[in-house]
């Protein structure tokens, strides 16, 4: 299992384009892959559990993920959430 | 008579009658069914034909509005595939064997209530969103896709609010305007309204219950909606109708043709833009880029500096919403007749001459940085270009050059994405012009700004009424300035191009094609008819002539 803790920037935080985005990211891997806030977690690969997390600018949030591709996936991840969150 | 006051979303102007529009809540019924799996099967047929609608609105949508807001079709469908969604609807199937209508339904009626609940009004409104898919699933179910519109003529529908999948699919032909009480000019359903090219407002506090069945105009350039006008408003309106409607299919005719000569060269032709609020009017009219993006705006409308976060959001929006096309911005221009109080500007006695644009950025570097790195930013999202105001030496340019560099590395080492930016500058002194030779060798590219480069070597203060008579925007002075300029972009093998106002000068556009400009940038609703005076010059044949009249 790999993990990394992020703080969004983007002033509108994870609202419906980039949670559109972040999913099909998501879905790229086979492996599990869970985003976390406050003590709520969603599946990164279902986009109603992404927006209902309500992730706002300056929050931070936990991304792990977990199976036979984990490191790409992470990596993938925190990729993507610099360039877009 | 009576009239209401809307904003407007799209211009024109519309007269006919009103229909009401009133969202069928579609009424589900709940009935047992004894082979589960097959309801489940139905369930799965009906969002696959959804998701096709959508594949298909969604590419309607790229066409006409771009990129950026089309992206709201593509969430709807991975909404119909979220697993959480699809799991709801399968498991009351199966565990209470009632129809795939009343399983989508009320899994729909779960999902926006936890939106609705959320503390945050923008998730506030996707529960819209869920129901509008849903209500998608359900119309297929019940047989055949949902028609928005039943009436024979078209008509001005008027409504309390939109769904963006039933403003895009309303039938063209059917629809002559659309007047809603609720919705605001961000919303996907404003956005979308553009698309369909016909008059639209918002936010108009309409009775709709006593409108119905009227007769109606809505002047999209107004801003007025006004049912059971009189016979004066009538004839006025016929006549604003008649006027636009001739404009408008001049300007169809052009869309979508290559800005070519007679004898095959080709021109760049850009839209200037002063707000983020004009790209609605950039994409109607066909525009190959932003050929001027006037960052100024955004300091004027604050009341302090504007922030990184804040800037770079507006350009990641302009360069997404182009989609590829070229976006150049151009840094702040902000001084003379354009200023902000928070930038306590000393009073001056000439400040055309004075401190502005980049002389500003170049004395106040954090301003100029915090712009530079807003707009690197940025780039990742688009094809990005900069350009630098009001240059006369090299010196300067060299200074810019640093900073830029600088900036970008900041960014390597912070790990965040940047794209290839051209950088160029605006060619608006008369000593830019006289060493744009040199320039030319440390810029990717020139943009003449003929407004300051006119005031500037005429030596005449342009907002001087006085001054009128002796200006002369056609002084041969001003068109030999363009020319040198031009040329010695080509000689350093950069392109050069026009964004000031003279550009868009159909009288010019032979003159400017015949020394060899590139790009003319102009404001959006001058775009295809700068397109039509290309298309009708042979550069070959009349550049002589055209030499020979202007300078």
């Amino acid at each position: 299992m790999k993990e990394f803790k992020y703080t969004l920037t983007d002033p509108e935080g994870i609202h419906a384009r980039p949670a559109g985005e972040l999913v099909k990211q998501a879905k790229e891997f086979a492996c599990s892959i869970t985003i976390s806030k406050d003590g709520k977690s969603a599946d990164a690969k279902r986009i109603f559990a992404i927006m209902g997390l309500a992730a706002k600018q300056g929050q931070e949030v936990t991304v792990t993920a977990d199976g036979s591709d984990e490191d790409a996936a992470i990596q993938a991840m925190e990729e993507f959430m610099k360039m877009n969150l | 008579m009576k009239k209401y006051e809307g904003k407007s979303v799209f211009g024109g102007i519309a007269i006919g009658k009103v229909l009401v529009y009133k969202k069928g809540e579609q009424q589900v019924k709940r009935w047992r069914v004894s082979d589960v799996k097959a309801e489940i099967q139905r369930f799965e047929d009906a969002k696959m034909a959804a998701v096709e609608q959508l594949k298909q609105l969604y590419d309607k949508a790229v066409r006409e509005v771009g990129e950026a807001s089309a992206a709201i079709f593509e969430i709807h469908q991975m909404m119909l595939d979220d697993l959480d969604y699809i799991d709801s609807i399968h498991n009351m199937i199966e565990t209470q064997e009632v129809n795939a209508e009343y399983a989508v339904a009320a899994t729909s009626d779960n999902f926006a209530m936890m939106f609705s609940s959320m503390d945050d009004d923008y998730m506030k409104e996707r529960a819209a969103d869920v129901k509008d898919v849903s209500e998608r699933v359900l119309a297929i179910l019940n047989g055949g896709s949902k028609s928005t519109v039943d009436t024979d003529e078209p008509v001005i529908i008027v409504a309390d609010d939109l769904a963006p999948s039933e403003t895009v699919q309303l039938d063209k032909d059917k629809v002559l305007a659309f007047v809603t009480v609720h919705g605001s000019s961000n919303s996907h359903t404003a956005i979308l309204a553009r698309t369909m090219g016909i008059p639209a407002l918002i936010g108009t506090p309409v009775d709709l219950d006593s409108v119905d069945g009227k007769m109606a105009v809505v002047d999209g350039y107004a801003g007025a909606f006004i049912v059971d006008p009189d016979g004066d408003t009538m004839t006025q309106m016929e006549e604003k109708k008649k006027k636009d409607q001739e404009k408008k299919e001049l300007l169809q005719t052009l869309k979508g043709k290559e800005n070519i000569t007679l004898d095959g060269k080709k021109v760049m032709v850009y839209a200037n833009i002063g707000n983020i609020k004009d790209l609605a009017m950039v994409l109607q009219n066909d525009a190959g880029g932003i050929g001027l993006f006037r960052s100024e705006f955004i300091y004027l409308e604050h009341d302090d500096y504007p922030t990184e976060e804040e800037q770079f959001k507006i350009y990641k929006a302009v360069a997404e919403t182009m989609a590829g096309k070229r976006v150049i911005i151009r840094t702040l221009d902000i001084g003379a007749d354009k200023q902000a109080a928070y930038f306590n500007m000393d009073h001056e006695e000439n400040p055309a001459l004075g401190y502005r644009a980049i002389r500003i950025c170049l004395t106040r570097e954090e301003i100029f940085r915090t712009q530079l790195r807003a707009i690197f930013r940025a780039s990742a999202y688009g094809k990005i270009s900069v350009m630098y105001p009001m240059i006369i030496s090299m010196d300067e340019v060299k200074k810019i050059k640093k900073i830029a560099a600088e900036v970008k590395a900041e960014l390597a080492e912070q790990n965040i994405a940047v794209g290839e930016v051209e950088q160029g500058i605006m060619i608006e002194t008369p000593a830019a012009v006289m060493i744009s030779e040199s320039l030319a060798k440390e810029v990717d590219f020139f943009s003449i700004g003929t407004n300051d480069l006119t005031q500037y070597t005429l030596a005449i203060d342009r907002q001087n009424p006085k001054l009128e008579d002796f200006y002369d925007p056609h002084h041969p002075a001003v068109l030999n300035m363009i020319r040198m300029t031009v040329e010695n972009a080509h000689k350093a093998g950069i392109w050069a191009g026009i964004c000031g106002e003279l550009g868009a000068d159909l009288e010019l556009t032979k003159f400017f094609l015949s020394i060899g400009v590139d790009e003319l940038s102009v404001s959006p609703g001058s775009v295809l008819a700068v397109r039509k005076a290309i298309l009708e010059t042979d550069v070959e044949k009349e550049r002589e002539e055209q030499l020979k009249k202007w300078l």
